[in-house]
């Protein structure tokens, strides 16, 4: 394969500028862990349209723009980031939140309170500094850098992001929020937000992390999300995205279960020039379960891709699957649905649905599924479906004096609020709900104003 | 208050109304009946305006208006309300809502205020008495897992809150047991006045027990071939269709 070094050379020399100023410091396993991220990331370079994975995404404009990691803007950018947080982020009241500005920990904008005891949500910067056994245990074993440059990419800068323990049998009622805030108005700014949530056996929580950006500038987000849940553990796991028009975003999200383990994740992408989710889940327990959710609304000439795969490895697992998009504009959308049923996941459950509304003619959306099976006794479905607005629907709307711009408003809403009512959050999804009121222009008809 | 005259309308290639010609007046209801097949569906949804019929000749007057030069929306606004024999499933929209948002937009159009929440409630609270539903019911999906009693009484329901000068019921009595047919029949006898007038379609003379009718008129091969009083409907059950069918014929 030919590599264009043009664009990986920059973060080349920034990992070796890095290590050289006492950035990357840490525990001696996490230098060896960098240093094998940033030998990845040489090797496999940017992905091309010519990889498969890659095929309906190009990430040649991200590639060809030179990012720089850090703090930005000095002191305006804490203001700013509180601001947008406010502005976008559907979490400015919340209990609980640690916030990120460009990838590094903001302690003024962050506040905890009233979590159970031994619990821990804190910054991984502050954390790795006490060279911790969880995350020895835990850190990079289940993503695989080895494969994805992105990933890679993260693993060698892997410095700050957050770090959420639930120890065993603990409960936790309030939702913890992960804010990530990137600036664009102080120049390209690349972040690599690293999450660690370890749920210890039968733990429970739920875990909100929301991207936003600020500014009409580009920048880079390149986060990794990490989840393991231990036995019987229930984990609910919410992805909002908010980037700017300029903002890119690539995400992966990489959950391992255990036994009996419950795990679901929403994903709802409302704005970002190129947002490119990739959500890895692996039912690695016996009666272990997870349910994946996405919405996406792409609009002008917005990117969305959705690349999921679920492994089923051990019997009597169960997965859901639920991704609606609507499109307009000339607005691209992907979705690829991997289903894996390894040889001894007997009696495993596994349900794909993804559902598309294309209301413009130059929107354009890909979707594929892709069942791999290799166990005999299995229950697997998938569908996926590409459309209009229904007419029978609009002529029954229009019918009882609903003017035909609303009925289509309304209908649209009535898509996506499927997905939306399966957010368990209370104020989230009625704020969501609000948004997606005003989004389709019924916003008079708002009930939780 | 509505004049059909010559309607001829058809879907794709197919010519379906082959000259209508109808006189409705304030208060008055008539009833529709013919076999299946016979235009009487396609009548009701011209009427409302929906688009994949096209109206390929005749014309119709509704309260002096050219009605088949208005959207269904603005028809709708006029006051003519259609009873769908099969209401539409719209997930993820409650009654409520949809109910809502249709009546100020009907309102709006009358000149009238839009009712804010507690005034709608109040209102949908008073109406739904009329067809015996269950309250949750309303905040539910719009007819999504409803029952067929259940769909149509939820369109009487629409129908009492959206007060409509001409009623038109599509076959409101299909799929209903007796006592849902009861029940919805009963909505529509106590929304009668003598400035509304309704035309109520269906292929059973069962429902006209319930809902008499001042005139009945039999479609047959898109043509009403027949107009009578309400004893028409009991000589039609004693008789069938096909008498009345190899007269018209006899005619031709």
């Amino acid at each position: 394969m030919m590599l264009n070094r043009q664009e990986t050379e920059p973060y080349l020399s920034a990992f070796k500028h890095y290590q050289e100023n006492g950035g990357g410091s840490g525990p001696g396993w996490l230098r060896k862990l960098r240093e094998a991220g940033i030998a990845s990331f040489e090797k496999l370079g940017f992905p091309t349209t010519r990889n498969e994975d890659w095929k309906y995404t190009s990430v040649s404009p991200l590639a060809a723009t030179v990012f720089e990691r850090g703090e930005h803007g000095g002191n305006d950018t804490k203001a700013v980031a509180a601001d947008a947080i406010r502005a976008l982020s559907f979490a400015d009241s919340a209990y609980n939140r640690l916030v990120f500005v460009n990838g590094l920990a903001s302690p003024e904008l962050s506040g905890l309170h009233g979590l159970p005891a031994g619990a821990r949500v804190e910054s991984l910067a502050n954390a790795l500094q006490r060279d911790d056994d969880v995350l020895h245990a835990h850190l990079s074993r289940y993503v695989r850098y080895q494969e994805h440059s992105f990933v890679a990419l993260n693993t060698a800068f892997i410095e700050d992001g957050a770090l959420v323990l639930i120890p065993k049998g603990a409960v936790v009622e309030e939702p913890i929020y992960l804010v990530f805030v990137s600036t664009g108005q102080y120049g390209p700014v690349v972040s690599h937000p690293r999450n660690l949530i370890v749920a210890g056996e039968g733990s429970q929580a739920r875990i909100v992390e929301i991207h936003i950006g600020a500014g009409s500038g580009p920048y880079f987000a390149n986060a990794v999300t990490e989840i393991f849940g231990g036995e019987g553990a229930s984990i609910d796991h919410y992805l909002l995205q908010r980037e700017g028009d300029a903002g890119f975003h690539i995400g992966t999200l990489e959950a391992q279960l255990s036994r009996q383990c419950n795990f679901s994740t929403n994903s709802i992408t409302l704005a970002g020039s190129l947002v490119r989710n990739d959500v890895h889940v692996v039912l690695n327990g016996e009666g272990s379960e997870c349910s994946l959710n996405g919405l996406y609304l792409v609009d002008g000439k917005q990117h969305v891709d959705n690349h999921t795969e679920i492994e089923h490895c051990m019997p009597r697992a169960k997965s859901q699957e639920l991704y609606k998009g609507i499109l307009s504009g000339s607005a691209r959308g992907v979705f690829n649905g991997k289903i894996l049923v390894h040889k001894d996941a007997q009696k495993s459950d596994a349900r794909q649905t993804n559902k598309n509304l294309v209301l413009s003619e130059n929107a354009v959306i890909n979707t594929k599924p892709q069942l791999e099976i290799h166990a005999d006794d299995v229950k697997c479905s998938h569908g996926s479906t590409v459309g209009q607005l229904d007419r029978d629907a609009l002529f029954y709307l229009r019918s009882r004096g609903i003017d035909s711009a609303e009925a289509q408003s309304l209908l649209c809403y009535a898509f996506a609020s499927e997905v939306v009512r399966r957010v368990k959050i209370a104020t989230m999804r009625a704020q969501l709900d609000d948004y997606l009121l005003m989004k389709f222009g019924s916003n008079r008809y708002a009930s939780h104003q | 208050m509505l004049e059909i005259k010559n309607l001829r309308a058809q879907v794709g290639e197919k010519e379906i109304l082959r000259g209508i010609d109808l006189r409705v007046g304030a208060g008055e209801i008539h009833a529709i009946m013919g076999p299946n097949g016979s235009g009487k569906s396609t009548l009701a949804h011209v009427l409302a305006g929906r688009e994949n019929y096209q109206v390929t000749g005749g014309e119709v007057t509704y309260g002096g208006k050219d009605l088949l030069a208005m959207s269904p929306e603005a028809r709708a606004r006029e006051g003519i309300f259609l009873a769908f024999q099969y209401p539409v499933e719209i997930p993820g929209i409650s009654t409520t809502y949809f109910l809502k948002a249709a009546v100020n937009a009907v309102r709006k159009h009358r000149g009238l205020e839009e009712l804010d929440a507690m005034e709608f409630l109040a209102l949908i609270k008073e109406r739904i008495k009329l067809v015996e539903m269950e309250e949750n019911l309303i905040n539910r999906p719009l007819n999504e897992g409803f029952s067929g009693g259940e769909k149509k009484r939820n369109e009487i329901l629409q129908m009492a809150v959206l007060d409509p000068k001409l009623a038109i019921l599509d076959e409101t009595d299909s799929g209903l047991d007796i006592d849902a047919l009861r029940i919805v029949a009963n909505g529509v006898n106590a929304l009668r006045r003598k400035d509304r007038a309704m035309i109520v379609i269906t292929h059973y003379q069962r429902l006209l027990n319930y809902i008499v009718p001042d005139f009945i008129h039999v479609l047959h091969q898109g043509r009403i071939i027949r107009s009578g009083t309400k004893e028409l409907a009991l000589e039609l059950e004693v008789k069938g269709y096909d008498w009345i069918k190899s007269e018209a014929s006899a005619l031709q």
